[in-house]
């Protein structure tokens, strides 16, 4: 055996522990540990910031949901998510955007064809509907929509509920989230708890029978 | 209105690295040049086989570096394979070959590329003991690189570069594995989640069920940002909320893509014994990051592409809570480092705006380049600029007083050349090569038109920097695509680390030459100037064909 061979042969040994003792500390103790940590110090935020109403887990706070039926046609009673490209829409363990190019045909067409049917839901005019209502979120699981979009939806609320518009609009401004610090990323409404306030205002209303 | 939210934006980030430069790279400095080892190290070097005081010669660093490499490769490779039998793999089955070889090189040399969607591929201990481990120690290999290469301009008449066992140690558990607790704890606050959850259900108030997914999320996502690894834990990587759930933990997160690559000129100028050095270093990366960072986002507000305009705006893939603002700063910090992380779908922004993306990877990722890489990239860079100018004015070819001879100008130009050669090797054999073209036209290409040849363009872009991110619609897990990009992300790692490497020894071996007047001074913004001048060069004679092609087509059309 030459020297060169002998060294070489004696690195890839080195190698071989020194990734078992990097896997041991970097890949068990140290997640392990910071699992133990998280869970012990910030138990709600290191579990999904999860919300419970009534006993029962309905979703987290960070994570969008879909308020339509089962084919997808929205449920007029609840505020409308961003549309969605994480599997059917909102599936939290399929996270995706569309990845639609900027000048794809498809997307101005399912762009178009999502103005049309808010400008029926909510009988707003075309020219009034901001980008995040009709564009699909990066991860699929966007949990805001831009205020101008929340309000945009009052009307048409409003009537499926029988409620006043001018009270549903009140909750709407009292959920808008400033920029963070006042100066990063972008106001929000966060459609969920939105949707679960309303609920709050009006349980009646919540399976749309108004 | 949105410009004074830019500045303010860019200021903050500006500001926290201004502060925590100097202390980092101060103690950079210290960690990589102190001859003494901690209790644990010892212990570790007993465990091993490693005599720590023991210095390597250049060529015998490079050949740990590749064994250890290699010995990585082999391991990530195999727990993906045998993962039907590992604990807490969530019930998925073995990761198949071709994407396993994928994955594991892609991890391995500080890429992250993801031919997969890891929800439905890779369970926890997979994540863990894998994907997490070579966040850390790629990362720690690219450090090790960078301060070898340092190592080799501080020398003078030394057969030797450091031990690369020790540097790789004390990498990881000085400085990655500290920062990574720290950061990990900051962004479980915010909200990133960190447990050993089941996909579990919920019940909606509309009456649907949604899985809810867990994970040990937030200690992978700190060295993925720290380590400029990139890799997602989910497929939307930090578009994902329990990834990055806030407009405040994005900047958190911009800010950790971008603290060890700003920290190291400061670390370098303390090796080498003149901190003006490590300023003019930081300089030139500094402008081409600001003024890279203001061309996508202008890209991005004016909003170009057909759907966009019929959206009214550039939302498409855009998380609401960080808005076109918090979109650019992370997608240029992700690019123009060597992270590859993405908080939006790369795919769907704007012709230009992507464009900028792509360029930036393309500049070789040096302002400030992925850990490790962007300073050594970056030195190289200075030693073609020095060359340059040297033939241009007259001047001795000298870079921190060392000669820069035919050998030294030879190992930095064949540095550059590996990637572009890789990148557009690779390109074109895609859609030249029959019955590849047709798999790669019909299977992995997502968009129609020009936008398709970008996708291609993009993804060995990013496997040619060890970058990572993607224009996400393709899908690249199909043989050529996964064996293609296999084979360039460890060649486009490797190779330009043997030059660098061997340029270390080169550098190491010579005698510091005394400075006269004919020297030309590298710590001036005239020499700043030289050295974007240079690398912007360099990328435009390079590139500027290829973009044509793609991006810059649609961008104009």
């Amino acid at each position: 055996m030459s020297p060169t061979f002998r060294g070489t042969a004696r690195q890839y040994w080195v190698a071989v522990r020194a990734m078992v003792v990097l896997t041991v500390v970097l890949g068990i103790a140290y997640p392990l540990a910071m699992t133990g940590i998280g869970q012990l110090t910030m138990p709600v935020r290191a579990s999904g910031s999860l919300i419970q109403e009534h006993g029962t887990t309905v979703g987290s706070s960070l994570i969008g949901q879909s308020f339509t039926d089962a084919k997808g046609v929205p449920l007029a009673q609840w505020f409308q998510s961003r549309p969605s490209a994480a599997g059917d829409g909102y599936d939290a363990n399929a996270s995706s955007a569309s990845n639609l190019g900027p000048n794809n045909p498809a997307l101005t067409k399912a762009i178009d064809a999502r103005k049309a049917q808010i400008e029926k839901l909510d009988g707003a005019d075309a020219s009034s509907i901001p980008p995040d209502a009709v564009t699909a979120s990066g991860s699929g699981l966007d949990p805001h929509i831009s205020p101008e979009y929340a309000l945009l939806q009052v009307p048409a609320v409003a009537e499926a509920r029988g409620l006043a518009a001018s009270k549903v609009e009140t909750l709407v401004k009292s959920m808008i989230q400033g920029r963070d610090l006042g100066y990063l990323g972008e106001p929000t409404v966060n459609v969920l708890r939105l949707n679960l306030a309303l609920s709050e205002l009006d349980p009646g209303g919540d399976s749309g029978r108004k | 209105m949105e410009f004074w939210l830019f500045l303010a934006q860019l200021a903050t980030v500006a500001l926290l690295l201004a502060i925590c430069h100097r202390p980092l790279g101060d103690y950079l400095a210290i960690t990589f040049t102190s001859r003494r080892d901690l209790r644990v190290e010892r212990g570790i070097y007993r465990i091993i086989g490693v005599d720590s005081k023991s210095e390597q010669s250049w060529q015998v660093y490079l050949r740990s570096v590749l064994a250890f490499s290699i010995v990585g490769v082999l391991i990530v490779y195999l727990l993906q394979r045998l993962q039907a039998w590992l604990p807490y793999s969530l019930g998925l089955p073995a990761v198949p070959q071709g994407l396993s070889f994928n994955t594991a090189i892609s991890f391995v040399t500080n890429t992250n590329w993801q031919s997969y969607s890891p929800e439905a591929t890779v369970g926890y201990t997979v994540q863990m003991a894998a994907l997490t481990v070579q966040n850390f120690v790629s990362a720690a290999v690219g450090l090790a690189v960078a301060i070898a290469l340092v190592r080799g301009f501080a020398a003078h008449r030394s057969g030797t570069i450091g031990n690369f066992w020790v540097d790789l140690m004390r990498g990881t558990l000085r400085v990655l594995l500290p920062l990574s607790v720290i950061f990990t704890l900051v962004l479980i606050a915010g909200g990133v989640i960190e447990n050993l959850n089941a996909v579990h259900a919920v019940h909606t108030i509309a009456g649907a069920t949604q899985n809810i997914p867990g994970g040990p999320v937030a200690s992978q996502e700190a060295i993925k940002l720290i380590g400029n690894n990139g890799g997602g834990f989910f497929n939307a990587n930090s578009a994902h909320p329990f990834e990055n759930p806030t407009a405040w933990t994005n900047l958190v997160e911009v800010f950790l893509m971008l603290l060890v690559p700003f920290s190291l000129p400061r670390a370098f100028g303390r090796i080498v014994g003149d901190r003006r050095q490590g300023y003019a270093i930081l300089a030139a990366m500094a402008v081409i990051f600001v003024v890279s960072l203001s061309l996508m986002t202008w890209a991005e507000s004016a909003g170009g592409g057909a759907a966009t305009q019929a959206a009214g705006g550039a939302m498409e893939g855009k998380e609401q809570r960080f808005g076109i603002l918090g979109t650019t700063l992370f997608g240029t910090t992700s690019t123009l480092t060597s992270t590859g992380a993405v908080n939006a779908a790369h795919d769907s922004l704007t012709p230009l705006g992507g464009m900028m993306a792509m360029l930036n990877m393309m500049t070789g990722e040096v302002a400030p380049g992925g850990i490790g890489a962007g300073l050594y990239g970056i030195l190289v860079m200075a030693v073609v600029a020095v060359f340059l100018a040297g033939l241009m004015v007259g001047r001795t070819p000298e870079y921190l007083r060392k000669h820069i001879g035919a050998r030294e100008v030879k190992l930095a130009s064949l540095y550059f050349l590996t990637t572009p050669t890789l990148i557009l090797a690779g390109t074109a054999l895609s859609f030249g090569v029959p019955g590849v073209v047709q798999s790669v036209e019909k299977t992995t290409i997502f968009n129609p038109g020009q936008h398709g040849f970008s996708e291609i363009l993009y993804a060995f872009t990013s496997a040619g920097n060890n970058n990572g991110s993607a224009f996400g619609g393709i899908s690249a897990n199909t043989p050529w695509m996964n064996a293609a990009l296999g084979c360039v992300m460890f060649l486009a790692r490797f190779v330009p680390i043997v030059f660098v490497i061997a340029l270390a020894g080169s550098l190491a071996a010579q005698e510091k030459s005394p400075v006269t007047t004919g020297t030309l001074p590298t710590h001036r913004p005239m020499f700043v100037g030289l050295l974007v001048g240079t690398i912007l060069i360099i990328t435009a004679l390079t590139y500027f064909p290829v973009l044509a092609l793609g991006p810059l087509a649609e961008g104009l059309h």
